[in-house]
């Protein structure tokens, strides 16, 4: 595409414009000459590797052959890019490259483990499986005979009633470290760090020797959940602490000054405008303990029957389940330890989109998107984040109005 | 206007009500500070403060940044106190009650004494309508006619015929200076004495900004309007009373001068206050 164009207009005192041909360019585009480049670096990478190990020395290893093959494309990449380019796209180039291998790293096992438990997971997984327990189920039944309902029961009281212990617990004690305060702010601020780094089976070894040990309660679906409740405390605290500092001070002078006691500040102004905050927060400590299987070795037991009651007699879990079968010599019982992986991962999944919807619902607050990029900053070491980062987004975050000013003017 | 404390003394006897600030109902208050002193943790930023703000009148506090305006007023309906290390001593009285008498409680003051902050905040997890009852469900004060006070607040801030439609869309969602007068009508809602306004405007356009100064005007025959500005021709426009506060480097704030909107601005006494009126420092 080439334009003609003449401008007159404008420009220094006497000076004239000569017609150019103009030329739209994109300065980053990626062009199919740079595809090329790429995979020839790749490939090249590769070929060197394989002569390198397999035919000049002796070097053997998966390993080995991927972080060589990597760093000889990364070099091949930024010596080919040098030839052609300038320095700057070059680097830019070599940058970008290394940018998304390291995204690469660290997406690939994720995506490796859920392909893991979905395949040796999905030979058993059928609508019988939802419905079945191991009850009856013997080395010599056949093979889908068993199912995992007693465990998903088992899972959704114990997590359920965890929450219901411990988030309360952890948003009153959220709101007592950023809304109220006072001498003992700081210690209980380290106190739920300090937990938040309990190892879990610590937590089940407490619960056990509390309320097992000490009074005689025996296994029970309600002791696996004392010890979720207590690794979700600290999770549900400092997540609900870091939404409650978002929601701007201007909210509360707002509600104190319109005569408004403290709890109604917090209960009407606060915590409704932190609510998809809060949601995000409360569902980070839920999957925190879902998944947790040390705590429930010496609290809930587990068992192959259906046991729904959470306060008597010990219960199965999904996460238990899956470690107590995988351990098993037999092939059809691993095989029922990953179906059990796997209803576990449809279960959370399952209640993160219902929370989702629930809390997405009206998009008025800012808290999940101010809570997420609050974590990711803290997670690149910023521990000083300045609570005006945040000041507009109460306000100016809102759906933009259909009538602004012009209704003003009547 | 007068700064001396015979007038207060006497507008304490025109104005006495018996049973404290819960017995007040609804009509424009007198408010009086006397001798009122703020300190920040040690240091002292405002001093010796004597001002009779009049009832159904406008009264704008003029002055340079930091001398202690916005302190002032935030001491008029113990908003002060709510900052940690605040401290303030003198009387401040709505009609003749010192809100600051240990058997009055901060709520009853900040009921008859509303305040519209410099920001519009209204509330972000509520809809146009719970925003204006916000004050009333705070305070517990049961009502039929719900739809009635909304109605009449809304009108009162020149925002019903705009959102009359809508009354149930998050109040987030209007404009800058709609929002400001849906804050405006949450103060009315609860019917005050005293609406006190700190920098209203300063956040908006200038058109808000005129709406807003036409919503002061009429609002200004049912409740005192006490008002901070920086911006001079607006205290002129709006005003009735005119208080101009001072703080030289390292004193603390005081007034300098007191009276007439058209007397500080046309005639001031204190070549100071002509100095900042006229433009020439602040």
């Amino acid at each position: 595409m080439t334009l003609e164009m003449t401008s007159g207009v404008g420009g220094a005192a006497g000076e004239s414009f000569v017609p150019v041909k103009i030329k739209p360019i994109r300065p980053r585009e990626f062009k199919r000459s740079d595809i090329i480049v790429l995979g020839a670096a790749g490939l090249a990478a590769y070929c060197i590797t394989w002569i390198l190990f397999d035919q000049l020395t002796l070097l053997s290893g998966q390993l080995g052959f991927v972080l060589f093959c990597v760093g000889f494309f990364l070099g091949l990449y930024w010596v080919v890019n040098r030839q052609l380019f300038t320095r700057q796209v070059a680097v830019d180039r070599f940058v970008a490259a290394l940018m998304t291998l390291g995204a690469l790293a660290m997406f690939i096992p994720l995506l490796l483990l859920v392909v893991f438990v979905v395949a040796r997971g999905w030979n058993l997984l059928s609508a019988h499986v939802f419905v079945a327990t191991q009850k009856g189920v013997s080395e010599l039944s056949p093979v889908g005979k068993a199912g995992v309902a007693h465990a998903i029961v088992g899972t959704l009281e114990q997590v359920g009633l965890a929450a219901l212990i411990g988030v309360p617990a952890a948003v009153l004690t959220a709101i007592f470290i950023n809304e109220i305060g006072g001498r003992f702010t700081r210690t209980i601020r380290v106190v739920v760090t300090a937990m938040s780094g309990t190892p879990a089976i610590v937590a089940g070894i407490f619960i056990y020797a509390i309320w097992i040990a000490t009074f005689h309660q025996g296994y029970s679906g309600f002791a696996g959940a004392l010890a979720l409740a207590v690794l979700l405390l600290p999770t549900v605290t400092r997540g609900t602490e870091e939404v409650l500092k978002v929601v701007h001070q201007d909210l509360r002078e707002a509600s104190i000054a319109l005569a408004a006691p403290e709890w109604r500040t917090v209960w009407s102004v606060v915590l409704p405008t932190a609510r998809s905050g809060l949601v995000t927060s409360v569902l980070l400590g839920v999957a925190v303990s879902i998944g947790e299987t040390a705590p429930l070795l010496m609290t809930v037991f587990g068992n192959k029957l259906m046991n729904s009651n959470p306060f008597n007699g010990p219960q199965a879990a999904l996460p238990l389940m899956a470690y107590q079968q995988i351990k098993l010599p037999l092939q059809a019982d691993i095989d029922l330890g990953y179906t059990a992986a796997l209803v576990l991962f449809l279960l959370v999944f399952t209640l993160f989109i219902v929370a989702r919807l629930l809390a997405g619902g009206r998009r008025r607050t800012p808290g999940f998107a101010a809570l997420r990029s609050r974590i990711v900053n803290s997670s690149l070491g910023a521990t000083e984040i300045e609570q005006d980062g945040f000041a507009d987004t109460p306000i100016a975050s809102y759906p933009p109005s259909t009538s602004t000013d012009e209704r003003d003017q009547r | 206007m007068t700064l001396t404390n015979d007038s207060a003394k006497s507008s304490r006897s025109s104005f006495a009500a018996a049973g404290g600030l819960d017995s007040i109902h609804g009509e424009a208050g007198e408010i009086v500070a006397n001798g009122v002193h703020a300190w920040f943790g040690k240091r002292l930023v405002l001093e010796n403060v004597n001002l009779v703000m009049e009832h159904q009148k406008v009264t704008a506090l003029i002055g340079p940044s930091g001398c202690g305006k916005s302190t002032f007023l935030r001491i008029m309906n113990r908003m002060h106190e709510t900052i940690p290390g605040a401290q303030l001593a003198g009387e401040v009285r709505l009609n003749g009650i010192n809100i600051y008498d240990p058997s009055e409680r901060a709520a009853s003051a900040r009921r008859h004494i509303g305040m519209v902050f410099q920001r519009p905040n209204p509330f972000p997890a509520m809809s146009i309508q719970e925003n204006v009852l916000a004050g009333l469900r705070f305070n517990k004060i049961k009502t039929s006619k719900t739809s009635d006070i909304v109605e009449e607040s809304l009108t009162k801030a020149g925002l019903w015929n705009e959102v009359k439609n809508r009354l149930s869309e998050p109040g987030g969602g209007l404009s800058g200076g709609q929002q400001q007068r849906l804050c405006i009508a949450r103060g009315l809602a609860v019917k005050p004495s005293v609406l006190l306004m700190d920098e209203p405007c300063s956040a908006l356009d200038p058109t808000s900004t005129r709406r807003i100064e036409q919503t002061i005007k009429e609002i200004s025959h049912e409740v005192t309007v006490v008002i901070v500005t920086h911006n001079m021709q607006q205290a002129i426009r709006v005003s009735d009373y005119c208080a101009f506060f001072l703080a030289a480097e390292n004193e603390p704030g005081r007034i300098v001068e007191a009276g007439s909107t058209t007397q500080i601005f046309e005639a001031p006494v204190d070549p100071r206050t002509d100095d900042y009126v006229n433009g020439r420092f602040g």
